[in-house]
């Protein structure tokens, strides 16, 4: 007599590896298995003409913060990197910094209208984040260029005479990049917020606090998940963005993702631009975990 | 007489809310507005023409890139939710298995990774198999966007399943259906809502994609964001703008009729 039990669980296991074989030889093939071959190219030697020469090297991950002197062959701090590296994080910070000024107070408007509504509000924050990034970039991009919109319309009110220089410089980026990834910040917030128990806010009032205290020690200590959450949401896909910079910073203003095609145009430095890429990733799993930290302690606390 | 307290304004934030759905919105308006221009300007008007919607639909570099577009948006939604749809009866509606948090960080990986660098990877693995091989089509393209459309196609499907109940097909089961036929009769058709969901997330999805398809395309095969992309470097005419447009409403439709295909899921179903 055999064992039933075990003969239909081993079955049943392999009918399920059998379903996920399809989806995971697409995975395997155009999305991990490409990452680990970034790691090896990483460790490589650059080609004359871009690619790689099959010989071992730590000359990528090197010149990601050195560079050697061409002809003294001294070394240094490779200020051009460091200073792209500072200028993503900084313009990454910002960006979650705006869009939290706008968001937690869309959020929590949205939050606060009648329940039936609120799916409606969220339709009108969710529909412009499922629609074409790029066109989003260039809508803002129209808007702000020298024959744009503001332009236009400030010399004709006679404000200016000459169109303020606004394309093509960090202050352009950082208001794109708010504009496309500001869903992303209202997201998580309302999700917090909507759970909020408004009875502990009557209460902050009941004892005598003002709006501002209220918001500050009753609404925001409980939004505070969401609006972690939100920050970090912003701050990845801010970190890594390549469209949004080259079509508003116009090549002059390199972000991380320029810096790292460029090593696969005119640099030619393959390893270089392999070991750029994968310490951008490293930098946004570091995030992700402190995000998944934030969500999921949130999850927790609510049961 | 004054107000009534109102404990949940805020002062300010009814305006600043406001004030960002304004923000949100007024940038696509204007591009809306200015691809019906007139004139070649993109901020001053100068009356209501059909002009660069003709312009647009007559270049031929255009009209490739739609096909190509489209073809390629259409591979990769039908491979992504042909995968998806098995992947989601693979990980829903049983006890966890061994493996499991492996193939779910293989099927997300594709929102985690930053798009540069998958597309960095792309490129390079790309090219090894290029110079192997010598295909060069657009398989490579299909096979990229089914990858990273993947995710998008597998969440609407499993939250539907997950959302059904075992009990019809385990009926089904003990009246000697055969697997396929109660995957067919039972399960399929309450899935239906989930799986045209997914397709439809998975289609926009590689419809708009810039990045990975700007790095793993090679030469003459724009897709309709690639080739706009391009076109930003130079002088923009409203051309630009018209084509937006329809792409903008496309994903818009999509989205509309996505939200309200999800939200059947919560109404209780009649069959």
């Amino acid at each position: 007599m055999t064992d039933v039990a075990p003969v239909t669980a081993r079955r049943q296991a392999r009918a399920r590896w059998l379903l996920l074989v399809p989806a995971l030889t697409v995975l395997v093939f155009a999305a991990s298995g490409p990452l680990l071959i970034v790691l090896i190219y990483s460790f490589l030697t650059p080609g004359d003409y871009g690619g790689v020469l099959w010989e071992p090297s730590a000359q990528g991950w090197f010149s990601v913060v050195f560079e050697r002197d061409f002809f003294t062959d001294e070394l240094s701090l490779a200020d051009a990197h460091l200073s792209i590296f500072w200028r993503s994080v900084k313009l990454s910070l910002m960006t979650a910094a705006l869009a939290f000024i706008f968001g937690f107070p869309t959020a929590y408007f949205i939050a606060t209208r009648p329940k039936e509504k609120r799916d409606l509000w969220m339709l009108l924050i969710i529909i412009p984040f499922w629609t074409n990034l790029l066109i989003r970039t260039f809508a803002i991009a129209e808007l702000i260029r020298n024959e744009g919109t503001v332009n236009t319309l400030l010399i004709t009110m006679g404000v200016i005479d000459e169109p303020i220089q606004m394309l093509f410089t960090e202050f352009a980026i950082l208001l794109g990049m708010a504009y496309v990834y500001l869903p992303l910040m209202v997201l998580p917030i309302y999700a917090s917020l909507e759970r909020l128990d408004f009875s502990l806010v009557e209460a902050g009032y009941d004892l005598y606090a003002t709006r501002w205290r209220v918001l500050r020690k009753v609404i925001f200590p409980l939004a505070k998940p969401g609006v972690i959450a939100g920050s970090i949401l912003v701050f990845v896909p801010s970190l890594g963005a390549y469209v949004t910079p080259r079509v508003l910073g116009g090549g002059k203003q390199l972000m991380l993702g320029n810096l790292i095609e460029l090593q696969f145009g005119q640099g030619r430095n393959w390893p270089l631009g392999a070991a750029l890429s994968l310490t951008l990733l490293a930098i946004v799993m570091v995030a992700l975990l402190f995000y998944v930290r934030a969500a999921g302690g949130e999850e927790g606390r609510h049961g | 007489m004054a107000k009534p307290f109102e404990v949940h304004r805020q002062t300010g934030f009814a305006t600043m809310a406001g004030l960002c759905f304004v923000v949100l919105y007024l940038p696509i308006v204007l591009l809306v507005v200015y691809s019906f221009n007139q004139g070649d300007s993109i901020a001053i008007w100068e009356g209501f023409s059909w002009r660069w919607y003709v312009s647009a639909w007559d270049n031929e570099q255009v009209q490739a890139a739609t096909v190509r577009s489209l073809v390629i948006a259409f591979w990769a939604a039908l491979i992504a939710t042909t995968c998806a749809v098995l992947a989601a009866l693979a990980t829903t509606r049983q006890e966890r298995f061994r493996g499991y948090t492996f193939v779910f960080a293989m099927i997300n990986q594709p929102l985690m990774v930053p798009e540069i660098v998958t597309a960095v990877a792309l490129l390079i693995f790309f090219a090894m198999i290029k110079v192997q091989t010598g295909y060069t089509g657009l398989g490579y393209l299909i096979l990229a966007h089914s990858a990273f459309c993947l995710p998008f196609a597998y969440m609407p499907i499993r939250a539907r399943l997950q959302g059904m109940d075992l009990s019809l097909e385990q009926a089904a089961m003990d009246l000697y259906g055969t697997p396929w036929r109660v995957f067919r009769r039972i399960t399929l058709p309450q899935l239906w809502p989930g799986i045209l969901a997914g397709a439809m997330l998975a289609f926009v999805i590689s419809l708009d994609d810039v990045v990975i398809t700007e790095f793993v395309k090679s030469a003459g095969q724009d897709t309709l964001p690639t080739y706009m992309l391009g076109q930003m470097r130079r002088v923009v005419t409203p051309e630009v703008n018209a084509i937006s447009t329809v792409l903008l409403a496309i994903s818009v439709v999509m989205v509309v009729a996505f939200y309200f295909l999800s939200r059947t899921k919560k109404q209780p179903t009649g069959g």
